[in-house]
């Protein structure tokens, strides 16, 4: 929505003109100021992380190996050329020969949340469902980032639900 | 061509160059939270006339919920 805006401003003719591509989520989820009347939702943004072991799909169970090493993940996300999502693999999963192709082993379709989606029902769902990580995602697939269920639960064991 | 920014260019165009917030999500996303200082012109209603308050020899950064 905002790229538009931004055309549509300088058509109008206004010189400089930038699109804040985070957004307000981004905004939001390093617990900047904001104004207006509430309420104020914990979002799914607020509380993913954002460093995320990557491959490629035409990568192998060593790339994997590597990407996840030194991480506090343990997953790794599968990724297409443009940065969107294809699948994803957990270390527990990873083959036991490293030329094995991602492809061969990869969970594909994972699911995945927006940034604005509301972390108290989120998390109500994960719970039920026993999930303890879920994916964050724009609306075009490209991955942004990893929410953990216990990272959620601490930040609204801090704030009161409006 | 406008150009995409991150969160430390919008802190620096605010700070150094008196940047002007336009948020173009729906009036009643907009009222509940906003960034400090931002006026609301949504997508549908952004004209010359809904404009006009802003001023053309700053910079103007726009922005809705994410790149989504």
């Amino acid at each position: 929505m905002s790229p538009r805006a931004a055309w549509q401003l300088e058509a109008l003719g206004f010189q400089r003109v930038y699109d804040f591509v985070g957004g307000k989520i981004e905004w939001l989820s390093h617990g900047l100021p904001t104004e207006g009347t509430g309420p104020h939702y914990a979002t799914a943004g607020e509380v993913a992380r954002r460093d995320v072991p990557t491959c490629r799909f035409d990568e192998t169970a060593g790339d994997i190996r590597r990407a996840l090493e030194g991480s506090p993940e343990s997953l790794c996300v599968v990724l297409n050329q443009a940065g969107v999502i294809l699948g994803r693999v957990r270390a527990r999963e990873l083959s036991g020969d490293d030329s094995t192709p991602i492809l061969q082993f990869m969970r594909p379709g994972p699911a995945t949340v927006r940034p604005r989606e509301e972390l108290r029902p989120l998390v109500e769902r994960m719970r039920k469902a026993g999930v303890g990580t879920i994916l964050m995602a724009t609306a075009k697939g490209r991955l942004l980032g990893v929410v953990h269920r216990d990272d959620a639960e601490r930040l609204l064991a801090g704030r009161p639900n409006p | 061509m406008p150009t995409e920014i991150d969160l430390s260019d919008v802190q620096r165009l605010l700070r150094e160059e008196g940047a002007q917030l336009v948020e173009v999500l729906p009036e009643r996303e907009f009222e509940q939270e906003h960034l400090p200082g931002a006026v609301n012109v949504s997508l549908k209603k952004l004209t010359a006339e809904t404009v006009a308050g802003l001023a053309k020899s700053r910079p103007v950064i726009v922005y809705c919920w994410d790149d989504g």
